[in-house]
């Protein structure tokens, strides 16, 4: 390890155990490199001389910490990432939600784990051709990383994120220039409403979700705190609720909690009769 | 096997995609503007258009407008490559018969993204 970066084995470790209380994410040695980079952008922002310096610091202070675990969130998202997932969305599971929905219900959907938004988007602009049929749709986004939710909420994004998964009509349809980037609209950008939440932490304040997308999130969390995520993400269902993880084998540590839900793989609903233990 | 007409004037941005367009298993051909592409077109019409915009001789957009009223032509799926980054370009294009829009520059995930996006992959 301190071969190859800067970072000792202890300080490895010790970064890795803290972020992994934070967040639930396990950090692996192939990411010190990557790791180094952020903590370095870090580390100048509060003006210390080195990364070995910040985490020295952050032994005695924890809001360090909380920064440290920011500044390591894993960006990696893009539009409509899983076009099939999002063929299904578009035509078989927001229709039927629609469909199922009493007169003046909101639909309320939650991307969990939403880093710089895209997911969250790509749902507004399904929900915006829902809404053509008289449908209320709810879409709530959630990320612990402070960091990434101010990137999400500007709604501005880069050229190469734009042609990561919009289809060209899309893009000229719902986001105008801004100099070198792209802004979504205002009517989809009001359509999202962004909030810090570590999905450790109970989702209680959040409320009850028809539908709840945590894609490609879980997958990079240790098996105990992905359960705990999951169980929390359970309790946030309504009794049709559906989750949506976008990948094969990540409940399988949560079986007492959720079920797989019907012919689409990575849709899950809560078991009937459990509950998440107090 | 699907094949690809790349049209660039370009040799490396040529190079480039059919390096990127031959590991997504296309058949490539080239041309270096947009006559050539259109005399390619007139022997073999191809499944796929990779159409840079600016090029000597004649345009992209020239060369799509051209190829639309060909027999045959409306069955290529033509993806723009260009570095016309600005909105009312963009709608030209899609006027004129492009299926799909890339602004350069482009990585191999960005031309995949988009292939996939014009139903080609």
């Amino acid at each position: 390890m301190s071969g190859k970066t800067m970072f000792t084995d202890t300080e490895f470790s010790l970064i890795a155990r803290e972020v992994k209380t934070r967040t639930g994410y396990a950090l692996t040695p192939s990411l010190a490199p990557t790791m180094e980079s952020r903590l370095m952008a870090l580390q100048r922002r509060e003006n210390y001389a080195n990364v070995n310096e910040l985490v020295a610091a952050a032994r005695a202070n924890h809001r360090l910490w909380d920064l440290i675990a920011d500044a390591l969130a894993h960006p990696e998202t893009r539009f409509f990432r899983d076009r099939a997932f999002f063929h299904s969305l578009r035509t078989e599971i927001l229709p039927n939600l629609a469909r199922n929905a009493t007169a003046g219900q909101r639909i309320r959907i939650w991307s969990a784990g939403c880093s710089t938004g895209q997911e969250a988007y790509s749902l507004a602009i399904l929900s915006d051709e829902l809404r053509a049929t008289g449908a209320l749709i709810e879409i709530v986004a959630t990320d612990h990383s402070d960091r990434l939710l101010d990137k999400a909420r500007s709604g501005l994004f880069s050229q190469f994120e734009v042609q990561r998964g919009l289809p060209i009509r899309t893009l000229i349809e719902h986001f105008e220039k801004a100099s070198d980037l792209w802004r979504i609209s205002d009517r989809l950008r009001a359509q999202v409403r962004f909030e810090r939440h570590n999905l450790l932490s109970s989702a209680d304040k959040l409320g009850q979700f028809d539908l709840v997308l945590c894609c490609n999130v879980l997958n990079d969390m240790d098996p105990a705190p992905r359960q705990l995520a999951l169980e929390n993400i359970a309790a946030a269902l309504t009794g049709q609720g559906l989750l949506a993880t976008g990948e094969d084998g990540v409940t399988a540590v949560a079986p007492h909690a959720l079920t797989p839900s019907g012919q689409i793989k990575g849709i899950y609903q809560r078991n009937a009769g459990w509950r998440r233990a107090a | 096997m699907k094949s690809c007409l790349v049209v660039d004037d370009s040799r490396v941005i040529r190079k480039v995609a059919r390096r990127i367009l031959e590991e997504m298993s296309f058949s490539i051909d080239e041309a270096g503007d947009g006559l050539e592409a259109l005399q390619s077109c007139r022997r073999t019409m191809p499944d796929a258009i990779l159409l840079d915009w600016q090029m000597p001789v004649m345009t992209g957009i020239d060369f799509l407008r051209q190829l639309r009223q060909e027999p045959g032509g409306d069955k290529p799926v033509v993806v723009f490559c260009t570095t016309e980054n600005d909105v009312p370009k963009i709608s030209e294009a899609i006027r004129a018969g492009a299926d799909e829009y890339l602004m350069k520059p482009f990585d191999s995930d960005i031309l995949q993204s988009k292939f996939a996006e014009a139903g080609l992959v």
